[in-house]
């Protein structure tokens, strides 16, 4: 299989143009010395029909759970309208480039409006961009922005920031002279403990919902850093949540960042999924990342446009306020289409069920022998669950024989809570589901 | 002009609507302290499922892309993207799986990645391969982590990365992001690195030089040999930009040249789509010491043939959250297994043949600065035509799109002036090449700055004033 359109014509007739062979024409430039001289080793070439058997074995090597999923902890599986598929499939979406060419591209740029006008609502921020990689890249740029406008070289992380948020600013702060410092968790309520705020804190960065799914006290957490001199960063997390959670800009953040996968993007094996970032008026142009502007063409009318490029890579180069170039476009214009498709209503009465489905199932571990709640705090839709000493891990096993997948074991990720399991419902769990797993919990209790 | 979804919206209008709950009712609003609850609904549009698709429908139409126009966008290799790639990545094993699934529940992703790991690591000659990565840019910054690492464990104070005035405005900016210093080296007469200027910024605090080989001019870095020599003397790495890799694939390998590092845009070379702006993938390969190095996890096979995630010896750590762009991932591999090693080298030859064949034919009418055989895509200069008709590399650009192609890359690389940087690739028939020569032909013969300024008069709207839309920027549907 090729995807050359070239007939032996063509070839001859470019062959003759240029006055190189086919054969030769790739080697001509290279030295003797580095062309390789053996043909690739990989595996043969394979017939589509060959191919899609190939993948949809793969495919099936992967476990499917029958009986539901609990697992959250930062993918999340919720309802995806079919109109999201048809639409991110469409030629003219899928394969077109970054819109540089601005009068060829308004399709793109006008969703990428879209998307930057539904994240400003449901955040109430300003300012939001058309995308970064994902939360945790969507945390460092919130981070980095912090300590350029403050010029201060110190952030206050709670430890309810995602693990793998935490572990990937580790990663990009690692060779700076940025300080991540962590605030704990309280042990009864889940919610963070913020200390007193140095005045040489750029910013405090919380979660909220945090990775316990625990509701932080929003307001009060930005009141202190502000009054520390710092600046607000709220990560959210499962933005469904934001139908019913008071809007980070409502109560005093100046970033907001998160990961708009749950919003129309499948979990599929961790990617791709779609960081966003967004900040107050005075922030704007710290903002990394592509804008979209609306403006007017020759004939006074409307159109849209990337703008405020002199923060970007592409003309100020090492001096830019990013690296980023490719973003996650095509998982913003499912965001995009997905919340346009369930609308205010929609997006309410999938983060209430979620609500729902999570309280009965904390109902259903409360009367449980030998489990309990870990925190006591407001809880959204994702608990923590501590089992008697050792069982976790086996219990989930327990659960994958009846192709139940259980939560996310916490052992190795927080300590103090080994035995503990992070549980999560979105509006696709079933009662009968979570039924399924309480009996299970006795029937293991009963087994051991 | 299409209306926005806040102007279509009607306040009451309902669209999708998601499961109900079956689980006993919960007073939502005691659960969320008052404080933290949302008064109000957000401000949503409201429409019918028929409103969203006729909206998404209509924008999609004012869109150029692969699919409808030729899009010679050099640099970004716009070829054909294959839709039974496509249809392997939507299989349902592959979209449904949480990624903190149980190795032993994951091992049909895990041996995708296996697999693409060991395909990445044979064609670019690297010994391992990390997937984690989300695009080109990142990928850099990955790379320049590990560098940054490796130093800092070698003992040695190596701040200082060089990179060609020739290179991707990332590179620079990724050193940056990395904490490194930037010094940028001038090209020689010829388009390539010039080595005097190379021997006199190397020092003991040289870490990397960044390289597009081929450059960004679309040529072979002839003395690249010698520039890996310069660089290894001096203690420091050699760190391979991988955007330009369509033309090198089975032809010659940046492991076998030198390279240290890699990263390569499964985007570009490995066909998966765009989408308007993303998702990439960015994978990062390494060489000897350096691959202990790599971000992770990745897939490791276990000797009873069972795949695991594994986390590299002295890993830098995580760049991104879980495992990499997965089903991205599987497109790139489904194009790997559909061409295998003989049909991505012909695809590589295929993509020279082409440029070479656009660059003769417009080399007369344009002006070539550097005229000698090119690799995978070829840069002109508008230069003569600004002087003789005051008609800019821009001009040409939109001149094309009335003619109905997609513009070249633009005044890039910055050291050719009024540069127009095309990539045809190996996708494109003689014909569609053929018609899009014929329109720069024509462009240069028979239009003029005011004829041109118009342009463009056949897509939705016609110029953009840019200036205003910086200037008092609207970022934003006003609520």
């Amino acid at each position: 299989m090729s995807y050359i359109p070239h007939t032996d014509a063509d070839v001859r007739k470019m062959s003759e143009a240029v006055g190189v062979s086919f054969e030769e024409a790739a080697y001509a430039a290279i030295p003797e010395e580095l062309r390789l001289n053996r043909e690739l080793e990989l595996p043969e070439a394979l017939s589509e029909s060959d191919l899609l058997d190939y993948f949809r074995k793969l495919s099936e090597a992967n476990r499917r759970f029958e009986g539901g999923s609990f697992l959250g902890a930062g993918a999340y599986r919720h309802f995806i309208p079919s109109i999201v598929e048809t639409v991110i499939s469409r030629s003219e979406f899928l394969t077109a480039y970054t819109p540089y060419q601005a009068e060829a591209s308004q399709g793109t740029l006008q969703t990428i409006f879209e998307f930057q006008s539904l994240i400003c609502r449901l955040t109430g921020m300003d300012v939001a961009n058309a995308s970064v990689y994902d939360g945790g890249t969507a945390a460092v740029d919130a981070v980095l922005m912090a300590v350029g406008q403050t010029g201060k070289k110190k952030v206050l992380v709670s430890m309810g920031v995602h693990p793998q948020i935490r572990e990937v600013m580790e990663t990009y702060l690692a060779g700076s002279d940025i300080k991540l410092e962590y605030a704990p968790l309280s042990a009864q309520t889940g919610r963070t403990e913020l200390p007193e705020i140095a005045s040489d804190t750029a910013a405090v960065l919380v979660q909220n919902p945090n990775f316990m799914g625990i509701i932080e006290d929003g307001p009060e957490l930005c009141r202190k850093a502000h009054e520390g001199g710092a600046l607000a960063a709220v990560a959210v997390n499962d933005p469904v949540n934001l139908a019913l959670l008071k809007a980070p800009g409502a109560y005093g953040a100046d970033i907001c960042c998160g990961d708009a996968q749950p919003f129309g993007n499948p979990v599929a094996y961790g990617g791709p999924y779609v960081g966003f970032l967004a900040c107050t008026q005075k922030l704007m142009r710290r903002i990394p990342g592509r804008l979209v502007g609306m403006t007017e063409d020759h004939d006074g009318k409307r159109g849209f446009c990337l703008t405020l490029q002199a923060r970007e890579q592409h003309i100020r180069r090492e001096k830019a306020s990013s690296n980023i170039c490719s973003n996650e476009a095509l998982c913003a214009l499912a965001a995009t289409v997905y919340l346009c498709a369930v609308g205010p209503e929609g997006l309410r009465r999938s983060a209430e069920a979620g609500m729902r489905n999570a309280a009965y199932f904390r109902s259903r571990i409360a009367e449980a022998e030998g489990l309990e709640l870990v925190f006591a705090g407001p809880h959204m839709n994702e608990f923590a669950a501590r089992f008697p000493k050792g069982v976790a891990e086996e219990f989930n096993r327990f659960l994958a024989e009846r192709s139940i997948q259980g939560g996310y074991v916490l052992d190795g990720v927080y300590s103090g809570l080994e035995d503990c399991m992070l549980l999560c419902c979105t509006e696709l769990c079933k009662k009968a589901q979570i039924d399924a797993w309480a009996e299970a919990w006795q029937a293991f209790k009963e087994r051991q | 002009m299409e209306k926005t979804v806040f102007e279509k919206s009607r306040p009451g209008r309902l669209g999708v609507m998601p499961p109900e709950s079956d689980c006993p009712e919960a007073n939502i609003a005691e659960l969320i302290p008052e404080d933290m609850r949302r008064g109000e609904a957000p401000p949503l549009p409201e429409l019918s499922e028929c409103d969203v698709m006729r909206h998404f429908v209509n924008l999609s139409q004012k869109n150029y892309s692969v699919d409808t126009h030729f899009y010679p966008l050099g640099s970004c290799t716009m070829k054909y993207n294959p839709r039974r790639n496509e249809k392997a990545a939507s299989l349902p094993g592959f979209t449904d799986i949480h990624p903190l699934s149980e190795d032993k529940d994951a091992q049909g992703s895990l041996e995708v990645m296996h697999e693409l790991q060991n395909a990445l690591a044979e064609i670019t000659g690297m010994d391992a391969i990390s997937l984690q990565p989300a695009a080109g840019a990142h990928g850099e910054v990955t790379s320049l982590f590990t560098v940054s690492r490796y130093f800092h464990d070698l003992g040695e104070d190596r701040n200082i990365i060089i990179v060609p005035d020739s290179s991707h405005g990332t590179n620079p900016a990724s050193a940056a992001l990395a904490g490194f210093k930037v010094v940028t080296i001038p090209s020689d007469a010829d388009g390539s690195v010039d080595l005097k200027a190379l021997k006199e910024a190397v020092n003991e605090h040289t870490a990397c030089l960044m390289l597009t080989n081929p450059s960004t001019l679309g040529l072979f870095e002839a003395h690249i040999s010698e520039i890996c020599r310069i660089i290894h003397e001096a203690g420091a790495l050699m760190y391979y930009d991988g955007a330009n890799m369509n033309a090198l694939m089975g032809i010659a390998r940046p492991g076998d040249m030198g390279f240290d590092l890699v990263h390569i845009n499964l985007h570009k070379t490995f066909s998966t789509p765009h989408g308007g702006g993303g998702p990439g993938s960015g994978p990062v390969g390494a060489k000897g010491r350096l691959a202990a190095y790599l971000p992770g996890p990745r897939a490791v096979k276990a000797e009873d043939g069972s795949y695991r995630l594994q986390r590299a010896e002295k890993t830098i750590g995580r760049v991104k959250m879980f495992w990499g762009n997965f089903l991205v991932i599987v497109k790139a591999l489904a194009y790997i297994r559909t061409l295998g090693g003989a049909g991505l080298k012909r695809a590589s030859q295929a993509a020279v043949m082409a440029a070479n064949y656009m660059r003769v034919r417009l080399k007369e009418a344009y002006h070539l600065p550097y005229d000698r055989m090119c690799m995978h895509e070829f840069v002109l200069s508008a230069d003569r035509l600004k002087k003789e008709k005051h008609i800019h590399a821009l001009d040409v650009a939109k001149g094309l799109l009335d003619r109905g192609f997609h513009a070249p890359t633009i005044y890039f690389p910055l050291i050719v002036e009024e540069a127009l940087m095309i990539e045809p690739t190996e996708t494109e028939s003689l014909e569609t090449m053929d018609a899009f020569i014929e329109a720069m032909l024509d462009i240069a013969e028979n239009e003029s700055s005011e004829s041109l300024a118009k342009a463009p008069e056949t897509l939705p709207v016609t110029r953009l004033d840019e200036t205003k839309a910086a200037r008092k920027p609207v970022l934003q549907w006003p609520q």
